[in-house]
């Protein structure tokens, strides 16, 4: 078997069928979910992913790798394994979404209401 | 010797330290032993270059010195201030990291003791770099903890590393002539007060991934006098080729 360019996968010693595979503390790095927040009070979003051996090195590494461009005044990450999420195969329970047009907040017209009460704010400032 | 001349000799072995690491570390640009590792180097290694040159911009503007790029790559070896831990080859990352984690704390202690500086210009560049070398120590802290706690290889690595970088680090604080002086007048307080803070700076840190600090017994010095190790002139030939080719063009 030929030695991979990946030194973690080499050092799995994975030739010698008979022995048992161990890996280190650290060695097998995991992939940590990356959530970038903006300013203050700002949401948190998602904005990729980064591989690191643990959290702290994580966040250093995402840092780097999200926050060194545009604005940022925090980050969060968490372990990608960590996070619940339905199968792909359950995806028809959102299938009829669209037709159920009612649950849709596009449906409150509200929109008039306000205008009509910026015109008169309005009105009683200019007088 | 006027103040001046001599706050001008602090600033140019700073930027000096500055512009050599930071071209050193550059050369791991590519060869990072991860990607993202790759980025976060690299971008330190570029916010050094970036110290250099806002120190040689304190000396161009007001200190009366040479344009910043002249100064940076037209010089003669003999010239350059650094120190001899700036200067060594990349070696293995074991080496690089170590060098790092030693630097970064040296470069925050003495920024934080120019917080109070009377020369206004370097407290109002300590002040700027604050933030960055916060990022750059609390990285080089996580990679000595986590290569420390990862089986036997990987910690006789990072003590050898610190034993072979430990020598060559105590040569930052190579003491001036004046060192007594620029403390006198508040610019900073003299190397071997800034040893002290970099020794209660680094010691939890070595203390917590059980590495062994050295004794402080042979530093290496001779930098800030214009001494330098074979190591330093192709590196210098390299970082100004291009700009040597043509001294005068504007980039």
């Amino acid at each position: 078997m030929n030695d991979s360019l990946d030194p973690r996968i080499n050092r799995l010693k994975l030739n010698k069928t008979d022995d048992p595979c161990k890996v280190e503390e650290g060695e097998n790095w995991n992939v940590f979910e990356v959530f970038h927040q903006e300013k203050r009070g700002a949401h948190h979003e998602h904005v990729g992913c980064v591989h690191a051996p643990d959290a702290g090195l994580a966040l250093v590494f995402a840092k780097e790798q999200f926050g060194r461009r545009k604005k940022c005044v925090n980050l969060w990450v968490v372990r990608s394994a960590d996070i619940l999420a339905f199968d792909v195969e359950d995806e028809d329970m959102f299938a009829n979404n669209l037709e159920k047009t009612y649950r849709d907040a596009s449906g409150f017209k509200v929109m008039e209401k306000i205008n009509k009460f910026k015109a008169q704010a309005k009105q009683a400032n200019d007088k | 010797m006027l103040l001046n001349q001599l706050i001008k000799e602090l600033i140019t072995k700073m930027g000096d330290d500055e512009l050599i690491l930071g071209h050193r570390n550059s050369e791991w640009t590519g060869l990072g032993p991860v990607m993202e590792e790759d980025i976060a180097f690299s971008s330190m290694a570029q916010d050094k270059i970036g110290h250099s040159w806002a120190l040689y911009r304190i000396l161009h503007e007001e200190l009366g010195g040479e344009d910043p790029d002249q100064f940076a790559f037209m010089r003669s070896e003999k010239d350059f201030k650094c120190c001899h831990l700036t200067e060594m080859p990349i070696g293995s990352y074991d080496f690089s990291l170590m060098r790092h984690f030693l630097f970064d704390h040296a470069e925050t202690v003495r920024y934080n003791s120019m917080l109070q500086s009377s020369f206004l210009p370097l407290q109002q560049l300590a002040r700027k770099v604050r933030g960055e070398l916060k990022y750059h120590t609390l990285h080089a802290d996580a990679w000595i903890m986590q290569l420390c706690r990862a089986g036997e290889e990987s910690y006789l690595k990072m003590q050898t590393a610190l034993d072979n970088c430990f020598q060559l680090a105590c040569g930052i604080f190579e003491a001036g002539p004046d060192d007594k002086q620029l403390a006198a007048e508040n610019v900073y307080p003299g190397e071997e007060a800034l040893y002290e803070q970099w020794i209660e700076a680094i010691y939890p840190v070595l203390v917590k991934a059980s590495l062994n600090m050295p004794e402080r017994k042979q530093p290496v010095y001779g930098g800030r006098y214009g001494k330098h190790t074979a190591y330093l002139q192709p590196l210098l030939n390299e970082m100004g080729e291009v700009f040597r080719l043509n001294p005068e063009a504007t980039w």
